[in-house]
């Protein structure tokens, strides 16, 4: 199987300092892959020259198996992007938007059933304009995939969401990946995001890749040292060990089978990725 | 089902002539300026003589023509365009397969409706309250398809390139609707007959298309003995067609040459 993104080495460079320093990606197909960082890092940058926006000063980039600074009109059927803060098409309906992106494909799925996937089919007569910002960025995943992508480019797709659509969100996004193998390139900086729905994760800070791995392993989190913390006799104790099950079993012959107030923790995501940044400043 | 560019095109236009007439206040400010002007200044200039059995007003109906063509072309396109880049709409389409030329002939026919919405908009006040005569003579609507041809291609060419001035879309309604507002006083639409304006800024008037474009709308309009109201005292029809043309060209390389698909602050 190809990878829908490979990219090796890659450089871009804004006012004589580089914005994005030999960045290395590999993205498998049907993958959804988390690229996360501050802001300044160089997400956008990477994800614009990925997305043909933009060129590139320096490496190799192939996705979808082309160059995207040199690829035909045509690849572009192969790729789908949910932009960040679009607000056109406002005195349009959401159906007659779905139905205008839908003409650009040769293929497209069909229109009640993209709008029905992303949950707008009460709203399908109302303009664009008067939904909420929620509702307003489920336009734009309908109309990244009504081309049937190979490659869905979701750019801070939940950003000003409440709590209830984001998880909305995040299912839509999970059932895109599961029905249609679509590969999802996803930039966020909410690192619950990430955890709910990346496969793999890369951090991007001062335009490098500081870590590559799934949210579980990421930055060696899983077999970093764990704080076991309890109480014993009315006091909170707390210790950091990298053979946590031995501190546990030994409490357990000492206090009896219960141990009060028992908490095994290792790093959060939240705890390694401000690691990883904070390395690079 | 394969994709064609004509078909594509077509949706474009589709799309863009439903937002601009669904979005209502900008809309009525594109055509109703001026007619809301031709009624006001028409009722001064109604009581005035511009040559013998010709009252002002008609010279203002036929002129402000060009003004409606300035209003709908370069205005509405100008301000369009930014709306367009701020808003996501040219990011959008450069991210899915569309020939760019598919957005642009969008553009072109929305100019075009709402360019011969307005002069049929203007020519009915024209008529019914200052009495505008309709030709009847054939070579005189010849006149009004190339007059109206040229400068229609012209101010919407400026008016795309006007549309990389502004910074955002609340800075372009100024930037856009002030030097056009001048541009209309000096090019004599506001002013009957155009040789009382003072003659420097009759010259001024002179370098830019929108006095030649009135000109030749009034010569289509008026009979011929208001030729000497025109500075020239003739219609001077060689000359507007060379200036209109010359304006089409700039226009037209001045497009190509700073048309941006992209905002500044994503630049």
């Amino acid at each position: 199987m190809t990878d829908a993104v490979r990219v090796r080495g890659l450089r871009k460079i804004y006012h004589g300092r580089p914005a994005v320093d030999g960045v290395d990606l590999d993205i498998a197909d049907g993958e959804i892959f988390a690229l996360l960082g501050p802001n300044g890092a160089g997400k956008t940058t990477t994800v614009e020259i990925l997305e043909g926006f933009r060129k590139r000063d320096g490496g190799e980039v192939s996705v979808l198996g082309a160059d995207p600074q040199r690829a035909p009109r045509s690849w572009r059927y192969g790729i789908g992007l949910v932009l960040q803060n679009a607000s056109d098409m406002a005195d349009m309906t959401v159906a007659e938007t779905v139905r205008h992106f839908a003409r650009y494909y040769p293929d497209p799925r069909p229109v009640d059933e993209v709008i029905d996937l992303v949950g707008l089919t009460e709203k399908a007569g109302r303009k664009v304009r008067t939904l909420s910002g929620g509702q307003r960025r489920r336009v734009d995943v309908a109309i990244g995939v009504i081309g049937r992508p190979r490659l869905l480019f979701l750019d801070e797709p939940t950003t000003g969401f409440d709590p209830e659509a984001r998880r909305q969100f995040w299912a839509l996004t999970r059932t895109l990946s599961a029905q249609d193998g679509t590969t999802i390139l996803l930039t966020t900086h909410y690192l619950d995001e990430v955890e709910a729905l990346a496969h793999r994760v890369a951090v991007l800070s001062g335009g490098r890749i500081r870590a590559t791995g799934t949210p579980r392993d990421l930055g060696g989190r899983d077999t970093a040292e764990a704080t076991v913390s309890w109480i014993e006799d009315g006091e909170h104790r707390s210790t950091t060990t990298a053979k946590p099950t031995g501190v546990v079993s030994e409490l357990a012959d000492r206090l009896g089978d219960e141990i009060p107030g028992l908490l095994v923790t290792r790093p959060s995501l939240e705890d390694t990725y401000l690691d990883l940044i904070g390395s690079s400043r | 089902m394969t994709v064609s560019p004509v078909g594509l095109s077509a949706a474009r236009a589709g799309v863009e002539l439903r937002q601009f007439f669904r979005e209502r206040t900008a809309m009525i400010f594109t055509f109703a300026l001026p007619v809301v002007l031709l009624t006001l200044l028409g009722s001064i200039f109604d009581k005035q003589v511009a040559v013998a059995g010709i009252p002002s007003s008609q010279l203002l109906a036929a002129g402000m023509i060009a003004g409606g063509i300035g209003s709908t072309c370069f205005v509405n396109l100008a301000t369009s365009i930014v709306s367009d880049r701020e808003d996501g709409t040219l990011k959008r389409l450069r991210g899915v397969p569309m020939p760019p030329i598919a957005y642009f002939i969008g553009k072109i026919v929305l100019v075009l409706v709402t360019a011969v919405a307005e002069v049929i908009l203007v020519l009915a006040v024209g008529a019914t309250f200052f009495d505008l005569p309709l030709p009847d003579d054939p070579r005189r609507w010849l006149t009004f398809g190339w007059v109206f041809l040229l400068g229609v291609t012209g101010c919407a060419l400026l008016g795309a390139a006007m549309s990389s001035v502004p910074r955002s879309v609340r800075g372009a309604a100024p930037i856009v609707n002030l030097p056009f507002l001048v541009l209309q006083f000096v090019s004599g639409i506001f002013i009957v007959p155009i040789t009382n304006l003072p003659e420097p800024l009759q010259q001024i008037g002179a370098l830019f298309p929108l006095k030649w474009m009135a000109q030749g709308f009034r010569s289509v309009f008026l009979p011929d003995a208001a030729a000497a109201t025109e500075p020239a005292g003739t219609w001077e029809h060689g000359r507007i067609a060379v200036v209109l043309a010359v304006w089409c060209l700039g226009g037209l390389i001045l497009c190509l040459t700073t048309f941006r698909w992209q905002g500044r602050k994503d630049g």
